[in-house]
């Protein structure tokens, strides 16, 4: 996976990738577009299908809302790089299809526009703009399995009757 | 190397005879929760793993509180498809209108909280129900997709902290206070993915609604769940709801469990605590802050609405009123909390002090209704988070206290605690 990168502080809350006041709908295509309204008013409008999201320690604290993932998901965004994760969030992420990543130095080395390749299997992050590669935990296969899959459901679902 | 009281409820939910931190387990659960907005997403991915029944009726929970009475059509349509779902299932334990109260504070109320279960909801405050001595956490609506599913769900053994409280509580301080005081100390990823458990004689003197109140924040410190081993008051708490041969497990951690870190507190001292915006974590004494004016103080939520909080509240607002410019919100957390309100005189307390009093729900604690703050304005709230947005526009504020300190707040104008406007010892 290629895109470009987005890059956000500590702390990012599931407030701030969507807000409480859009929770009366699941439609993804309404989540994703206030995804990270009250942190980046430009995010929803700019974000483009394959970009990256590089957040600083604790992504995704707060609430447990699976529509966060589901919001940057739809949005476009294939990949969060973090120096850490909020456990709800991590789980949820993979559990929805979204791949994320823990990996600091990405973090600290990279920027907002900055164009990223990533190998889940491999676990690296290269920055092509600045030719920086770093190292992260390879992802096992069924990992992997669950985000070609689109997640959790639809990997169960794909296994069903495999034994 | 004996096990935490965590390890061991997981261990047993596991048919394991010893796990430690890092292990990775598959366990039962006994109970399964969901609200209106998170059970959508959860009856979808149940729906798309093609199954048509849950694994058991009287274990999956679903509450209607957090935009209900629905505020909107979308609203009204989520609370319809969780109803529908809640009636083909046939499900024991579906809560709306006048049987629902705010989740975390119905629950235990109703008794379906015990000792030594392993509860999950897809509420990130599943947490509270450590406070009765349970495993408790919370997760996606796909894990509880799953866990309606199998009646199972796995885990990471968390690595447990204790946290030992000694002294004195003073007036006007309690659960909230201590546990905001932690997140001040440790931060909101201080515990991230463990077990925060609380000990000490504070703790042992320390009434049941403090207890769920810490219990209810500790997710704000990033943990899994918080724990506080069951004792005389849970065992009088349980009494007053469950037969005493339906009570659950009562479990016990070793004496040579190993914590992953011990924090004490003397908490003989200590003020009332306030999480100034847009974190939990930013928290001050009530006596070292500036005059900070509000336009609102709301009271309420599953961390501070329930009986003891009002009682809290009515008794700094008796004889007093709102200040002119102050909106100030109760929200009785249950309806069994309006009744004795009500009957207690409390509700007359907060109509004459100019309140607005509201049905149950969670409401303004998540920016959903009764109470949305408009560019530029500031409340003061029991509610348990104050991140950008939180309670309405992305450039409100939100502060955070206990229900003392947000009645006292409401009736000066600006936030102090109760000793402010002259009000010296709870009764």
């Amino acid at each position: 996976m290629k895109g470009t990168c987005w890059k956000y502080g500590a702390d990012i809350n599931t407030d701030l990738i969507i807000a409480g006041r859009y929770l009366n709908t699941t439609d993804p295509k309404i989540l994703a577009g206030h995804c990270m309204e009250d942190l980046d008013p430009h995010f929803a409008a700019g974000v483009k299908p394959g970009d990256i999201i590089l957040a600083d320690k604790n992504f995704g604290c707060g609430s447990s809302r699976e529509h966060a993932p589901l919001a940057l998901k739809t949005a476009g965004i294939t990949c969060v790089v973090a120096k850490s994760f909020a456990r709800i969030f991590y789980r949820n992420a993979f559990n929805l299809g979204l791949p994320v990543i823990v990996c600091p130095e990405a973090y600290e080395n990279s920027h907002t526009g900055d164009v990223m390749e990533i190998s889940l299997e491999k676990g690296t992050i290269s920055n092509l703009t600045r030719g920086t590669t770093f190292s992260a935990e390879p992802m096992p296969e069924f990992m992997r399995e669950i985000i070609s899959r689109g997640g959790l459901m639809e990997y169960v679902a794909s296994t069903r009757g495999k034994g | 190397m004996g096990m935490t009281i965590t390890e061991k409820i997981l261990a047993a939910h596991a048919q394991l005879d010893k796990v430690s931190p890092g292990q990775l387990i598959k366990a039962a659960v006994d109970l399964v929760l969901a609200n209106d907005i998170t059970a959508p997403l959860a009856i979808e991915q149940f729906r798309k793993a093609g199954c048509a029944h849950v694994f058991d009726k009287n274990k999956i929970v679903l509450v209607l509180d957090h935009f209900a009475p629905n505020k909107d059509i979308l609203s009204a349509e989520q609370c319809r498809f969780v109803r529908e779902f809640a009636r083909e299932q046939n499900l024991t334990n579906f809560f709306e209108g006048g049987d629902m109260g705010i989740e975390h504070a119905l629950l235990p109320e109703k008794g379906l909280v015990k000792p030594g279960q392993v509860i999950i909801g897809a509420d990130s405050h599943t947490c509270t129900y450590g406070a009765l001595g349970a495993f408790a956490t919370g997760v996606g609506s796909t894990d509880v997709a799953a866990a309606m599913i199998t009646g199972q769900t796995w885990f990471r053994i968390p690595e447990s902290i204790k946290i030992i409280f000694t002294g004195r509580l003073g007036p006007w301080v309690g659960g909230k206070d201590l546990i905001l005081r932690i997140i001040g100390d440790i931060g909101v990823d201080g515990a991230l993915y463990k077990a925060m458990e609380f000990t000490g004689e504070v703790i042992s003197g320390l009434p049941m609604p403090d207890r769920l109140s810490m219990a209810n924040m500790v997710i704000e410190a990033g943990a899994k769940n918080g724990i506080m081993p069951p004792d005389a008051l849970t065992r009088a708490y349980l009494n007053q709801r469950l037969p005493s041969s339906d009570q659950g497990q009562i479990v016990v951690g070793d004496k040579d469990a190993v914590y992953a870190e011990v924090r004490e507190y003397c908490v003989t001292d200590m003020e009332p605590q306030v999480a100034f915006p847009h974190s939990p974590e930013n928290v001050h004494g009530i006596n070292g802050i500036a005059r900070i004016p509000i336009h609102q103080a709301v009271i309420g939520s599953c961390t501070n609405g329930r009986l003891e909080d009002l009682k809290a509240a009515a008794q700094v607002l008796q004889g007093r009123r709102a200040a002119p410019g102050v909106r100030l919100i109760i929200i009785p957390a249950t309806p069994w909390i309006y009744e004795q309100a009500m009957r207690l005189g409390y509700l007359e307390t907060f109509i004459k002090a100019r309140a607005v009093i509201s049905p149950p729900t969670c409401g303004p604690c998540l920016g959903g209704h009764m109470g949305i703050l408009a560019k530029g304005e500031r409340a003061i709230a029991t509610t348990n988070r104050n991140f950008v947005g939180r309670m309405g526009h992305g450039e409100s504020e939100v502060y955070l206290s206990n229900p003392a300190v947000a009645a006292a707040s409401a009736a000066a104008g600006y936030i102090c605690g109760p000793e402010h406007i002259g009000v010296k010892e709870p009764s």
